[in-house]
């Protein structure tokens, strides 16, 4: 029974080696923020981390990503709290949801190696996660305003460390 | 208006909805629940809960929650609903919650009689119920108060949550109240309805952008949509679909490989009595990948049926052929001599429209759990329709839909897809058959090639102008599959005006324009072919999606033809005569909001820029939200369209939440743009070719433009704002293409190749 290192637990999955670990992480694990939408890596909606990468669960199998370390949308933050997920409140973002969990998992991926990314690179980055109810323009409002917060975080407890 | 919006019967509403149901005996009362038990465990525990209304329950803490009857697909309307309520019951927002209805009928549509959600009515149409019952509660709490604190309720004030007695500085909550018990009056309808609502200008809630109660939910994972049901003892399927889209039947299923995936339980062929799938074969497993396996390891050997040969071609040559006869069709208008009038014109235009098949897509595939417990058949779907699914399920079980519980959900997307209920077929089926709860998830590919999708439709219309260069006359034929006819709901359907029996207005609807045209006639023609090989569906903003794209694209060529500014020839034409008085008035206003706001007509636009103007009654003349569209595209000259911005106004008199009428009218007009430039499904051989998004492709985000959007809010009723600027979008791109370059598309989607080919001629 393959073991997955997922939001910081370890928990084995009875599951095959082939299988997509979208269906693991969701049917096995019973986290359910991790959506299905294309099973073909076109639309986004299964976006997780594995080792900080952004990857699409459903092209992903369980057997690949055994002793890696896989974040999903419910360990991204422990209260619902990353600024991407407070910034998506502040912007009301969502209409239906469905495709949200991958898009911040997806924002989160850049934000992480690049904090002061521009409107190109955002829409490079994002390009591959589809919205159908098109709230791309505040997803990227969203992505600039907690880009920009976790800019002036990170500004302030710089500040502090010399104290 | 058509029938629909007109307040129903509950007993003709009730009858009409079994006139769909294939094969099962319309005897007893249909979704009646009250006597079957067990149902509503949950209410029965809970005699502590202040219930002035069907529509919400205030709990002695204080909490507030409203059920919402409508499908929930994006459009936040159980946080509208819950504002509503809020303005009239004196609530505090943080005190709101929201719950989705089951199907039981006391939680129908005031209006439409049924659980329904479409056609942009929700907000409409529910206006009026939610405001009494906020006021009921009110006034039932106020009483109560008045009652405990020992004052006469004439002097209480009602804000946040609380009751204030400012004289004696006494005050409640609501929660005390509830907790008191004394909050006890009930209403007749007749004392609802002569309950005073607050006027526009005492609003508190009305208007103001409070933050939607779902949202948080939807972005930490938790929201639970269809396919995050989990069930004890829960197994999957996984559905195979045969290659053409409707008509195939299964003529054996060869297991002996599926047998050997781990986790195969069974293969179900679904006995489809409702007519609604056809050719399709189910694989049960313990786990989804595993059903998934099991289903591609299944041998299946169609009869492909009726409709193998057919392609999109061969669907238009069939809707050329209809529209050329004499008597085809049914009139929706009919209006002066329009033959007569083009016989006498000075100038006649000719042209033909056409829009591809579409596809929903939403990014929830469909899906549904089904489950039966005792005499009760359990249905954990998002659906639209959950009066009609709710009997389509019961059909599928053979069962009376009076046993059906449908358990609604978020829904990943709706835009129509979700009014069907196809997915619940192979659920129930294969619940039934292995004894267990199953969810059924369709792949993408299923998805895509089983859509009810927006139909193939084809246009003529001729427009005659006198020797003065004025519009005397149009005709307009409009072929297409029938969506609503499909439903077999008579309610759905609006009688012809030449006695020719019903036709689905939800075809032509936006052809009754409000454009002053004296002689005018618009003909909804079934194409048969279509209808059978391509069930359709309403795909957001249904008919005026392709009936604007041929009215105001044929509005743009005569003005070009006479040479008249295309902005100000609509203006002329929009007089508010005769039955146009109003309506014509408030869509010329947007018109000109839209005008101003992109700076038509005093912008100099670069070599290959142009704008282009389409303004829109969407969706029904009876309903209509007034929207107007400005398109500011750049032509290249291989023929590529880039379009640079879109600025569409929208009355919709009253905005009860601003910023999501702009997010959904930002939404829709992407849409718009989605549908014209880059979404295009095609049939081959009886099957729908497009199976995934790299061959189906919305809009992405590095296709988006900047649209601005213009809410005009004149005190008058709300309107609907999920689907009007879906369909003024098209015709813009396409009448600014025209501007920009002098190529004039009348196909969509629009191809760099039209446009280049026309360019040329």
């Amino acid at each position: 029974m393959p073991t997955l290192t997922i939001n910081g637990r370890s928990l084995s999955v009875d599951a095959a080696n082939d299988t997509p670990l979208l269906w693991a992480i969701r049917e096995q694990l019973q986290m359910t923020g991790t959506k299905f939408g294309c099973g073909a890596g076109l639309c986004g909606a299964c976006t997780v981390h594995v080792n900080g990468e952004a990857v699409r669960s459903c092209q992903t199998m369980v057997g690949d990503v055994a002793g890696k370390k896989i974040t999903t949308i419910e360990g991204l933050s422990a209260k619902g709290d990353h600024p991407l997920q407070k910034a998506w409140i502040a912007e009301q973002v969502p209409q239906c949801g469905y495709c949200q969990s991958g898009q911040i998992m997806q924002a989160a991926s850049l934000l992480a190696k690049n904090p002061n990314p521009t409107k190109e690179e955002v829409v490079a980055h994002m390009d591959g996660n589809l919205c159908r109810c098109m709230t791309y323009s505040r997803i990227q409002k969203a992505i600039m305003r907690a880009a920009s917060e976790m800019r002036t975080a990170s500004a302030t407890s710089s500040e502090r460390r010399p104290t | 208006m058509n029938k629909h919006v007109k307040n129903v019967t509950a007993e003709a509403t009730d009858l009409s909805r079994r006139s769909f149901l294939v094969g099962t005996a319309a005897t007893g009362l249909v979704l009646g629940y009250a006597g079957v038990p067990g149902i509503y465990p949950a209410a029965a525990a809970a005699p502590a809960n202040f219930e002035p209304s069907v529509w919400y329950a205030i709990s002695p803490d204080g909490l507030v929650t409203v059920t919402c009857g409508k499908a929930d697909m994006g459009q936040h309307i159980a946080s509208t609903m819950a504002q509503i309520v809020c303005e009239e019951l004196g609530a505090k927002w943080s005190d709101m919650r929201v719950a989705l209805a089951s199907n039981d009928p006391k939680f129908n549509d005031p209006v439409l009689g049924a659980q329904i959600t479409g056609g942009s009515w929700s907000t409409m149409m529910n206006f009026d119920a939610m405001s009494r019952a906020g006021a009921a509660g009110r006034i039932a709490l106020t009483e109560g108060a008045a009652a405990a604190m020992g004052v006469p309720a004439s002097e209480l004030v009602v804000r946040d949550s609380v009751i204030v007695h400012p004289k004696s500085r006494k005050q409640m909550s609501f929660a005390d109240v509830v907790k008191s018990g004394k909050a006890t009056k009930t209403f007749t309808p007749d004392e609802l309805k002569a309950i005073k609502l607050k006027t526009p200008d005492q609003y508190t809630m009305i208007g103001v952008s409070v933050p939607q109660l779902d949202i948080p939910s939807k972005t930490n994972g938790t929201a639970k949509y269809g396919i995050d049901v989990m069930l004890p003892g829960m197994v999957y399927g996984a559905v195979v679909t045969p290659p053409v889209r409707f008509g195939a039947t299964v003529k054996s299923v060869d297991d002996s490989a599926a047998k050997k995936v781990p986790g195969f339980i069974k293969a179900v062929t679904l006995d489809d009595k409702t007519g609604t799938t056809s050719g399709w074969v189910v694989a049960v497993a313990s786990t989804y990948a595993n059903a998934k396996k099991a289903a591609q390891a299944l041998k299946v050997a169609y009869d492909n049926g009726p409709n193998a040969k057919l392609s999109s071609q061969s669907l238009l040559d069939e809707a050329m052929r209809l529209q050329k006869l004499e008597d085809s069709g049914q009139f929706f208008v009919k209006d002066g001599d329009p033959v007569a009038a083009l016989g006498s014109a000075a100038k006649v235009l000719e042209a033909e429209y056409t829009t591809s098949i579409n596809i929903h897509a939403p990014l929830e595939p469909m899906n549904a759990t089904a489950e039966f417990k005792g005499d009760i058949l359990h249905i954990y779907s998002g659906n639209q329709f959950a009066t009609r699914s709710g009997a389509i399920a019961a059909g599928a079980a053979g069962i009376d839909p009076k046993f059906v519980v449908m358990h609604q959900m978020w829904l990943g997307g709706g835009f129509g897809r979700r009014l069907d209920a196809d997915m619940m077929i192979p659920a129930v089926q294969a619940a039934k058959a292995v004894g267990k709860p199953v969810k059924v998830i369709y792949t993408r590919e299923n998805d895509m090639t089983m859509d009810f999708s927006r139909p193939l439709t084809y246009q003529k219309v001729k427009a005659g102008v006198d020797g003065d260069g004025k519009l005397i006359a149009i005709s307009h034929d409009v072929v297409s599959a029938w969506p609503t006819a499909r439903w077999g709901i008579p309610d759905f359907l609006t009688p012809s005006v030449d006695k020719k029996g019903p036709l689905d207005s939800f075809t032509v609807n936006g052809a009754d324009f409000f454009y002053t045209v004296p002689n005018h006639y618009v003909r909804a023609i079934k194409n048969e072919l279509a209808h059978n090989a391509t069930p359709s569906g309403q795909l957001r903003s249904v008919a005026p999606g392709w009936t604007f794209w041929a009215v105001e694209s044929m509005i743009d060529e005569i003005a070009a033809a006479t040479g008249k500014d295309p902005a100000e020839f609509r203006i002329s034409l929009l007089d508010g005569a005769g039955k146009n008085d109003g309506g014509a008035q408030r869509l010329r206003n947007t018109l000109l909001a839209a005008m101003g706001l992109s700076g038509y007509g005093t912008k100099q636009l670069p070599r290959g820029e142009g704008m282009g103007v389409a303004c829109v009654s969407s969706q029904e003349r009876a309903t209509a939200s007034w929207t107007a569209c400005v398109a500011h595209v750049a032509v290249a000259p291989s023929g590529a369209v880039t379009v640079k911005k879109l600025t569409v106004a929208t009355d919709v008199g009253t905005q009860v939440h601003p910023e999501n009428i702009r997010a959904q009218v930002e939404g829709a007009a992407l849409w718009g743009l989605s549908l014209a430039m880059y979404e295009k499904a095609t049939l081959k051989d009886g099957g729908i070719e497009q199976t995934n998004f790299d061959s189906y492709t919305p809009l992405r985000m590095s296709q988006t433009p900047e649209v601005a959007v213009a809410v005009i809010a004149n005190g008058e009723k709300a309107t609907g704002v999920g689907e009007p600027a879906v369909t003024v979008v098209a015709p813009a791109i396409g009448n600014a293409i025209f501007n920009a370059c002098g190529a004039r598309v009348r196909a969509l989607p629009i191809t760099a190749e039209a446009v280049k080919a026309s360019m040329k001629a």
